[in-house]
């Protein structure tokens, strides 16, 4: 879906771009396609009208009219608006003070219990001790998960079996976290619906109860135009403090994040970006308004490339590129390191202009099995790939699970990386990293 | 009207209370003063696509009511609400909401993204078929998410019926094999697949459920496979891309749309079975035990237009 709103947006623009003189009656058409768009994005469709008319006002301005080239000006005002309008006042998420404490809300399903995890181990890689506490008395086995959860995260973990009152389980908390000199609190609520009162109450006066820093709404990307009011009722009963949004793996955006930030004037602070713990990441609008309207993420990827490959095994790396020493225990090597960077897909789609080289694939499968061929492989092999016979060969793909076929199609890849790495060589020592089989 | 269906109306029309009480606020609103119909159009448009009813529908629906209402000498709001449940009623299915039902065993599987409600929609679905006297056995295939076999073995506890598992991490596929053979070894009417959930566009976990399913169609005629697609009833214009996504690399039988409640919307069932010809089944209107119940298509734009 994400793509496909992309490349529309892409079209339109590319439209809008040509067009010499603007005026009130052609730019008509090319903006109900971007309200279209807008609206299957799933931005609520109040928030889709303000934004329009704003835009459509700037568009019609002095200024872009009078510009050499105002079909460009008008990009880069949908564009502005975009941002503007999800760029809320920053508040940061504190990683600083002693001691502070935070509850998760929102929907069933939206994604708390995994949320609190990563949080958990956000806050970790920032060396600060965290407490779990699951006071999700209501659905079967959610104290269980957030144990799980725990222990691997490597966090303390707290509930009261059995006890219904979710309050009495928080106090307790608090009383165990600050005995022990845990800095952050982490409190997991039962996911409810905006509509029942009762249990809207229940948090209201968990909140009293324990007065946290940060009240956080957990909001699912896929969310459609109702996104607005369930985010608005949340917001009634509690003091929200911020917005996470979970799911952003998927390929539904845009849509929710701009509603709730638009109607609500919370900040988003998190984006969730995969199942495991690590894959959870800070809300940037701009990056946000370039992904919906297809500009691809070149920054995020530079940073998320940054933030996975430590710098000295990418000099290590270098060195032996330059040097032409690069075997298969490298190449394992980087292979993993992009493994960890997530899906490839979703790389892929960071990189500008992806939404309009057609439906991209990336067989996450061929490189697990790249993978296990070099696994089965002994060190010795993997250093001189030249001692690999033909009953070495059997060995290896029999270990692997693999054919002899796709073993020497490897091999020969890996040969003829070399052999172009060798040649780069002599030109100069600009790249770093390893080009991709397949 | 018989007791038990109109017990059912009741809670559909409990649960699309909002729904009704936006789009009927909407149009009654404007319907009595203004006597500029593309004024009142356009309130409707906003009603209908803030049901999540899609832009393309929203229009389509649109279109088909101007054109009748400009056949008509007067207007009044029952023409309104009559003339739109009868367009709406034409983009739903007529095929058959029954869940499949065999002298065989009969294998069900849950499938959809993350937090749609498959486990929970599970239990209900177990509830309803042990209070029709069938033999129920379950299956715990999200060997994934933590805590995930607890739940639903906590499940089988509460309504006590046997549940088939193994250990985190290991391959789902190999306990739905178990667990077929099981069911069928004790004689079981249904056998209740629970699975992880999965984003549609995540290749690798696609192909895990295509051997699951792959599995099931090996061990049991293809016609005794039921194949339910959850999906959140809070969920926007993506809900097409996760049905249809599903639809193409495992085929689905039926839509279960769960938290229809809380939310003002509805729309989106429509949209999916007008787009997506895959009839919707059950519904979930609350998180009591009896509110999983069967698809009406008249009930449901019934209660949302009455």
């Amino acid at each position: 879906m994400f793509d496909s709103i992309s490349e529309r947006f892409q079209g339109i623009f590319k439209d809008i771009r040509g067009m010499g003189k603007i005026t009130d009656k052609n730019i008509q058409e090319p903006l109900r396609e971007v309200r279209k768009a807008l609206l299957e994005a799933d931005v609520n469709y109040k928030v889709v009208k303000k934004f329009m008319a704003s835009v459509k006002e700037k568009s019609l301005g002095e200024k872009v009219l009078t510009s050499i080239t105002p079909g460009q000006k008008i990009v880069k005002i949908i564009y502005d608006e975009m941002v503007s309008l999800m760029d809320q006042e920053k508040g940061e998420i504190d990683i600083k003070s002693g001691f502070s404490s935070l509850m998760l809300v929102g929907l069933q399903g939206s994604g708390k219990t995994t949320t609190a995890g990563k949080l958990s181990s956000y806050f970790k890689k920032n060396d600060l001790s965290t407490m779990l506490v699951a006071a999700d008395t209501k659905r079967l086995a959610a104290r269980q998960q957030l144990k799980t959860i725990a222990d691997q995260v490597g966090s303390d973990f707290f509930t009261i079996e059995d006890e219904v009152n979710p309050v009495l389980i928080i106090n307790a908390a608090k009383e165990t976290a600050q005995k022990k000199g845990i800095r952050r609190l982490i409190v997991d609520t039962a996911g409810r619906l905006h509509v029942e009162n009762e249990l809207m109450e229940e948090l209201a006066s968990i909140q009293k109860n324990l007065i946290p820093d940060e009240v956080l709404f957990v909001a699912d990307a896929t969310t459609g135009q109702d996104a607005v009011n369930i985010c608005k009722e949340f917001n009634s009963f509690l003091t929200l403090s911020g917005i996470i949004l979970t799911k952003m793996d998927g390929d539904a955006r845009g849509g929710a994040a701009m509603s709730i930030a638009y109607t609500t004037g919370k900040t988003i602070k998190f984006v969730g970006i995969g199942e495991k713990l690590g894959d959870f990441e800070p809300f940037y609008p701009d990056r946000m308004a370039s992904r919906i309207l297809g500009m691809g993420d070149i920054v995020g990827l530079v940073e998320k490339a940054q933030s996975t490959f430590d710098e000295k095994t990418a000099i290590k790396m270098e060195e032996k590129f330059r040097k032409n020493e690069f075997d298969l225990n490298d190449f394992l090597q980087s292979l993993r390191q992009i493994k960890k960077m997530g899906p490839l897909e979703g790389l892929l789609k960071m990189i500008p202009g992806a939404a309009n080289m057609g439906k991209l694939s990336i067989d996450e499968k061929e490189i697990l099995h790249v993978e296990a061929l070099m696994s089965s492989m002994t060190m010795e092999e993997r250093m001189k790939p030249d001692v690999i016979d033909s009953s070495r060969k059997k060995r290896i793909s029999h270990g692997a699970g693999r054919s002899v076929q796709e073993l020497n199609s490897l091999l020969k890849r890996f040969l003829m990386m070399k052999k172009m790495m060798k040649n780069m060589g002599k030109f100069g020592k600009k790249f770093k990293m390893p080009a991709f089989p397949g | 009207m018989h007791t038990f269906t109109k017990n059912i109306y009741e809670r559909i029309k409990k649960g699309l209370k909002k729904t009704h009480d936006k789009i009927t606020k909407n149009i009654g609103k404007i319907l009595p003063t203004s006597t500029d119909w593309e004024e009142n159009l356009e309130q409707i448009e906003e009603a209908l696509i803030e049901s999540d009813l899609g832009v393309d529908l929203s229009m389509n629906v649109l279109e088909k009511l101007r054109s009748q209402l400009n056949l008509l000498k007067e207007i009044n709001n029952d023409d309104v609400f009559n003339k739109m449940g009868n367009i709406l009623k034409k983009h739903l299915l007529n095929s058959s909401r029954e869940l499949k039902e065999k002298d065989s065993l009969v294998v069900v599987i849950f499938i959809g993204i993350n937090g749609t409600g498959k486990t929970t929609t599970l239990a209900k679905t177990a509830l309803n078929l042990l209070n029709s006297n069938k033999k129920v056995m379950l299956a715990a295939c999200d060997t994934f998410r933590a805590a995930a076999i607890e739940q639903i073995s906590l499940w089988g506890e509460k309504l006590n019926v046997n549940v088939i598992k193994g250990n985190y991490g290991s391959d789902a596929a190999s306990i739905a094999f178990d667990a077929i053979d099981s069911a069928k070894a004790k004689n079981m009417d249904y056998l209740l697949i629970d699975t992880a959930g999965r984003l549609h566009n995540s290749k690798e976990l696609m192909e895990e459920l295509k051997k699951i399913i792959r599995i099931c169609n090996n061990k049991i005629p293809v016609d005794n496979l039921e194949k339910l697609f959850i999906l959140d009833g809070t969920t926007g214009q993506n809900g097409f891309h996760q049905a249809k996504a599903f639809s193409e690399s495992v085929g689905i039988n039926g839509i279960v749309v769960t938290k229809l409640d809380g939310t003002a919307k509805g729309g989106i069932v429509i949209a999916i079975e007008d787009q997506l010809q895959i009839p919707v089944k059950y519904i979930g209107v609350g998180e009591e035990m009896e509110d999983l119940i069967p698809f009406n298509p008249d009930y449901f734009i019934d209660a949302m237009l009455k």
